[in-house]
């Protein structure tokens, strides 16, 4: 019971403690919201590009043709193999009369009637395999090569490397961002904080004087930070969400163009791993910055 | 949950040191050489001395703020040496002290300054109910529990930090200068607030340089020079400069 009024003594002194300091509260949610806005922006940037990124290596596929004379019974085994390997996403099988008709179509138009009922691509019937990820094109490639049946494989490895190296330079980048945002919150928001419990370092010293145990000391300041945390992220969160929005529905009307390129991810996507990642980092540093800030505090 | 013991018992000194020495590292000459003190239940004790004479110091070691280099510290049977930092809160709960700048908290009510006491010691809420405006009588502001300390003059701010050390009952009340800061009207007030308390079972240990109540109230004077305890009378008055 003891431990109970305790835990809500403590809560409501961390809210008491964010109204008394109202100029400290709010520096301290101006630079938690500062850091969590920047920080959901540039999420929101990575996530979309890497999604760009994604669907250009959902379209890179890789094409095996089969030797003459094989047997329908045969193409049908191998693109079971296939179907097996983990790199496969899915495979699509070509017929030679398909692979005719959209030759014929895309390139020869009128003059596709010189052929009559011949068609040149008789043995060129194929599996189009698209892939899990691009970087595993080739270990795929090496697979379909030693495969019974199949005289050519066909690959895009120009496409596959730029994107493969593409999507680990926007993961590096992204990464490093991430980091120094990371920091730079770290450090500015301990600071805040520290500044706060500084010019109550009078208030902690009596308190120790009076038989306050550390933990009793502690217990506001780490509930008043985690709430100013909660407060420093939330505010950011909502920003972020309309402003989201209105960004994409700016884009889409202003630059037609680019909506068939560009497909951005719905806000709620972005959310689903946005708002836990920006609650952990507001709440979590707002508990570092003021659990670290009182220890020096404490031993009175 | 480990407890502090209080070991004490009614015949047992409430303060006693054994050739206490104190040095701190920024300075040559040690803050308190080779003092011994001895304070029975129930005591009324001034000490006095110059400015560097070593009295804060010995309040601080007596509150576990600093600890004694060599010698040995017991107050209320408990060798205060030896205390672990975890459990120095709980030792300080059998202490009560007041010092010369109030040191209220000044966002809080007279209230709640002195509940706060209670609160830290997990005393439950019906029990500072009854506590905190039961000693708010004792000092004279049971009107006034509603006032900020800015509020009040120097002398409330006293009486507020009075009620704060007295509310947990401790067997030892220390005073670092508690009249330093006030007229000597107010000083008297204090002082007598002081004597009523002890009268009532409460050893009391006065750090002062008011010659005029030290000699007035004809108490127990321990005068320090130097680190060093050069006088110790029962009934005694503040010395000449000469001592």
């Amino acid at each position: 019971m003891r431990i109970i009024n305790s835990f809500f003594y403590s809560l409501g002194q961390g809210f008491k403690n964010i109204w008394r300091n109202k100029s400290f509260s709010l520096a301290t949610i101006a630079t938690i919201a500062s850091c969590v806005f920047l920080f959901g922006l540039f999420y929101s940037v990575v996530l979309n590009f890497q999604n760009v990124v994604r669907q250009a290596q959902n379209s890179v596929a890789v094409t095996v043709f089969f030797d003459y004379g094989i047997s329908d019974a045969e193409i049908s085994a191998i693109g079971e193999a296939i179907k097996g390997r983990a790199e496969v996403s899915r495979r699509e099988f070509v017929s030679a009369e398909e692979a005719w008709d959209t030759f014929r179509t895309e390139n020869l138009g009128e003059y596709a009637d010189t052929f009559g009922d011949d068609n040149p691509l008789e043995d060129d019937a194929n599996y189009e395999i698209y892939l899990n990820d691009v970087s595993m094109q080739d270990s795929l490639v090496a697979y379909l090569e030693g495969v019974n049946g199949i005289r050519e494989v066909r690959k895009s490895a120009i496409v596959a490397n730029m994107l493969t190296s593409v999507n680990s330079l926007v993961g590096y980048v992204s990464m490093g961002i991430i980091f120094i945002l990371f920091a730079v919150s770290i450090f500015l928001i301990s600071n805040t904080v520290a500044l706060g419990i500084t010019v109550r370092s009078e208030e902690i010293g009596i308190m120790k004087l009076i038989g306050a145990t550390d933990f009793v000391v502690r217990a506001p300041f780490v509930f008043e930070g985690m709430l100013l945390g909660l407060i420093g992220a939330g505010l950011p969160l909502v920003a972020v969400y309309f402003l989201y929005n209105r960004i994409v529905e700016y884009v889409t009307e202003r630059f037609e163009i680019l909506s068939s390129l560009l497909k951005f991810l719905p806000v709620e996507e972005i959310f689903l791993t946005l708002v836990p990642a920006a609650l952990i980092l507001g709440v979590g540093i707002g508990f570092l910055g003021s659990f670290t800030s009182t220890r020096k505090h404490l031993k009175v | 949950m480990a407890r502090v013991r209080d070991n004490s018992n009614p015949d047992q000194p409430v303060i006693n040191l054994e050739n206490v020495c104190m040095q701190y590292e920024r300075t040559e000459s040690p803050a308190l050489d080779k003092v011994s003190l001895r304070v029975e239940p129930g005591e009324f004790v001034f000490v006095v001395g110059d400015s560097g004479s070593g009295k804060s110091t010995l309040i601080k070691i007596l509150l576990r703020e600093e600890k004694a280099t060599s010698g040995r510290v017991f107050v209320n049977g408990i060798n205060v040496s030896k205390i672990r930092h975890g459990k120095i809160p709980r030792y300080r709960r059998n202490i009560g002290v007041v010092f010369q700048d109030f040191r209220l908290l000044k966002d809080r009510n007279v209230y709640e300054n002195v509940a706060f006491a209670q609160r830290v010691i997990s005393t439950p809420a019906g029990q500072i109910k009854k506590n905190v405006p039961s000693v708010l009588s004792l000092v004279g502001l049971a009107q006034k529990y509603k006032s900020k300390p800015s509020n009040l003059s120097g002398g409330e701010q006293q009486r507020v930090a009075v009620a704060r050390a007295l509310v947990n009952k401790p067997r030892l009340l220390l005073c670092d200068e508690p009249t330093g800061n006030l007229d000597p009207k107010t000083t008297w007030e204090i002082m007598y607030l002081l004597e009523e308390i002890n009268n009532s079972g409460t050893t009391v240990l006065v750090v002062t340089h008011n010659r005029e109540i030290v000699n007035a109230m004809q108490k127990r004077v321990v005068t320090m020079k130097k680190g060093v305890i050069v006088s110790d009378q029962r009934k005694g008055g503040y010395l000449d400069e000469d001592y």
